[in-house]
């Protein structure tokens, strides 16, 4: 069963009937072929038509759609071999983060990410992939480890956030985050990164200091999410809405297409027709494809030289005035 | 005061503290001559509960007289997102400048403390909540920069919201600005303090802040990740007592020290002599 979201609806009803009218042509003596036939080149224009006009708050609800695929869901259709390792040596495991090795033909991976759960039952179980500090810390002892074998680390963001809890505060969430960032700046081997759904502001951030950080098409990358950033600013006339996480969506600018365009990411890859979660296997080959495109290039470039180049990347972004000079 | 029991709160409620003259602790509850709070440093004669202070307070408490001189005072966001919420954030910015005579919500410059030249930046809450944008996050970077070319001392007192909604994604960004500069600078073997005062929160305890060699925080100071409404909000729980305040941290193992205010000048001194003495013939 397909999950639809409000503005699939027409979809939804176009895709309802063509199964109605297949069930009766495979049933019965009548033939509906034809009719099917203009239906699904139908629903194909009308896909297009939702699909290349949706608004930013749209896209949030794709970004998090629940059969949109997981860090785990590409882990298994991109490589071969993977072993998941487990644990910061500190404290513990945490499952809202996935980290492991695996391989693309003779090459080895590591790989860092947030995981959501499927289930309800896995959901609770991931946190909703809001990780706690041992989860960063995780993910970087990893990486590390990846640093020490020269192996490339491939990153996948998909997260509401790190998680506002108790036990987080107490182990040092923000120190958890901060060192990532620092970590991650100085990491002697080539890190590509995804944003692969939810790009929840400083519990995205801490794994996406990338040589290259790429967005699917309907990710969302934030500061803050819609909903607490309309709380924060309109909760003071009553009670926020759906249409006010809308506007804080818009204002936001925090979709693939806007970061592209201001250069906070790299490049923004193509989902198919009706979201990643309509076809798994095609959205893992086209980051497949991507990852090998990217680290083709940044292997041939020695590490210092690498290393140099991240610093810039990062050390550029921002927007200032000083006197009458704009620097972006 | 024992016969005013039981009256006090209804007498409390009465009470309108003219503006100027009188403060009224926020902590006791204790009704304060203005000019003895401001010559105790802004703190509570009574409980010892230290008042947020502006930037240009907390650098003439913990440089010495006259050796500030203030760098790049001229850097401005020209709202990069066109953001808007209630009014623009152009006209936000602009308000801002007005309420606290600031252009942005950190300052940085060159300093002496006790003799020692020093880098030191500080950010004011009092200007949208000490919140970082690219200004803040590219003047903080400048300060790291400088204290790596001087190599001097930096000395970095947070105080702040976190990230800067109004600036999205260029906000977040100037979290690993400011961190990957903490690691050149860390490579470097400059001394980096970071002092913690009353509230620092979000994208700015999640860098620099809490990157600091050593970590300073003032007492009963609120420092955390997410605030504490979100977190209630998320857990559903009575947060226990002295959640997030610098004495939590401390017993947590999250920060080195908290330190008074009148003794801050003196314990960053101190803390400069004894990692970085003027007299170091061996250092590689």
């Amino acid at each position: 069963m397909t999950y639809y979201l409000d503005f699939e609806k027409p979809i939804q009803e176009l895709e309802t009937k063509i199964e109605e009218l297949k069930k009766l042509s495979d049933g019965g003596d009548i033939d509906l072929s034809q009719e099917i036939k203009r239906l699904n080149r139908k629903l194909k224009e009308l896909k297009i038509e939702i699909f290349s006009n949706l608004t930013a708050w749209q896209k949030t609800q794709l970004a998090r759609h629940p059969e949109r695929p997981y860090t785990m869901d590409y882990i298994s259709l991109i490589f071969d071999d993977f072993i998941e390792l487990h644990g910061d040596r500190r404290f513990g495991d945490d499952p809202a983060v996935v980290a492991g090795v695996g391989k693309i033909g003779e090459k080895s991976f590591a790989i860092v990410g947030h995981q959501k759960g499927r289930t309800i039952k896995e959901r609770i179980y991931r946190n909703f992939g809001q990780a706690h500090p041992e989860g960063y810390r995780k993910g970087l002892r990893v990486m590390k480890l990846a640093e020490r074998f020269s192996i490339p680390v491939v990153t996948m963001i998909d997260t509401p956030g790190a998680y506002p809890g108790i036990g987080a505060e107490e182990r040092g969430q923000a120190e958890a985050i901060a060192t990532c960032l620092m970590e991650m700046s100085q990491l002697k081997t080539p890190i590509v990164g995804f944003v692969i759904g939810e790009g929840g502001s400083g519990g995205a951030l801490a794994f996406s200091v990338c040589d290259k950080l790429f967005m699917l098409e309907y990710s969302i990358y934030s500061v803050i999410s819609p909903e607490g950033c309309a709380a924060i600013l309109w909760k003071k006339g009553g009670e926020v809405g759906v249409e006010d996480y809308a506007k804080a969506a818009e204002e936001l600018k925090l979709t693939a297409q806007d970061l592209k365009e201001f250069g906070i990411i790299d490049d923004v890859i193509q989902e198919p027709l009706g979201g990643a979660h309509r076809d798994h296997q095609e959205i893992a080959k086209r980051v497949k494809n991507k990852l090998l495109e990217a680290i083709e290039e940044i292997m041939a470039i020695p590490t210092e030289e690498l290393l140099k180049r991240r610093y810039e990347k990062f050390r550029k972004i921002g927007d200032f005035w000083s006197l009458k000079i704009r620097k972006t | 005061m024992a016969w005013f029991k039981g009256k006090e709160p209804k007498i409390e409620k009465k009470v309108k503290i003219p503006e100027g003259l009188w403060v009224k602790c926020e902590n006791c509850k204790e009704i304060i001559y203005r000019k003895e709070l401001e010559s105790n440093l802004k703190v509570c004669p009574k409980c010892n509960y230290h008042f947020r202070i502006s930037a240009k307070e907390r650098i003439a408490l913990i440089t010495d007289g006259g050796s500030f001189s203030e760098l790049d005072l001229d850097l401005k966001s020209p709202d990069p997102l066109g953001f808007k919420d209630t009014i623009s954030y152009k006209e936000r910015l602009e308000e801002n400048e007005k309420k606290t005579g600031l252009k942005e919500a950190a300052i940085y410059g060159e300093a002496k403390i006790n003799g020692r030249e020093v880098v030191i930046a500080v950010l004011d809450f009092a200007f949208m909540g000490g919140s970082m944008g690219s200004v803040v996050g590219e003047k903080v970077t400048r300060a790291i920069e400088k204290a790596i070319e001087k190599k001097v001392p930096l000395i970095i007192v947070s105080s702040s919201g976190g990230a800067r909604m109004q600036e999205g994604m260029f906000s977040l960004m100037q979290m690993v600005k400011t961190s990957q500069a903490i690691g050149k600078l860390k490579e470097e073997k400059i001394l980096y303090i970071s002092v913690l005062a009353d509230p620092t929160f979000g994208g700015v305890t999640a860098s620099f802040a809490m990157l600091g060699d050593i970590i300073v925080a003032e007492p009963r100071s609120l420092i955390g990740f997410a605030g504490p409404r979100v977190i209630q909000e998320t857990i559903k729980q009575q947060l226990p007592e002295g959640f997030q305040r610098a004495e939590f941290l401390l017993k947590h193992g999250m920060v080195d020290l908290v330190v008074e205010r009148k003794e801050l000048k003196n314990t960053i001194s101190k803390l400069i002599n004894l990692f970085m003495p003027e007299k170091n013939e061996r250092r590689h």
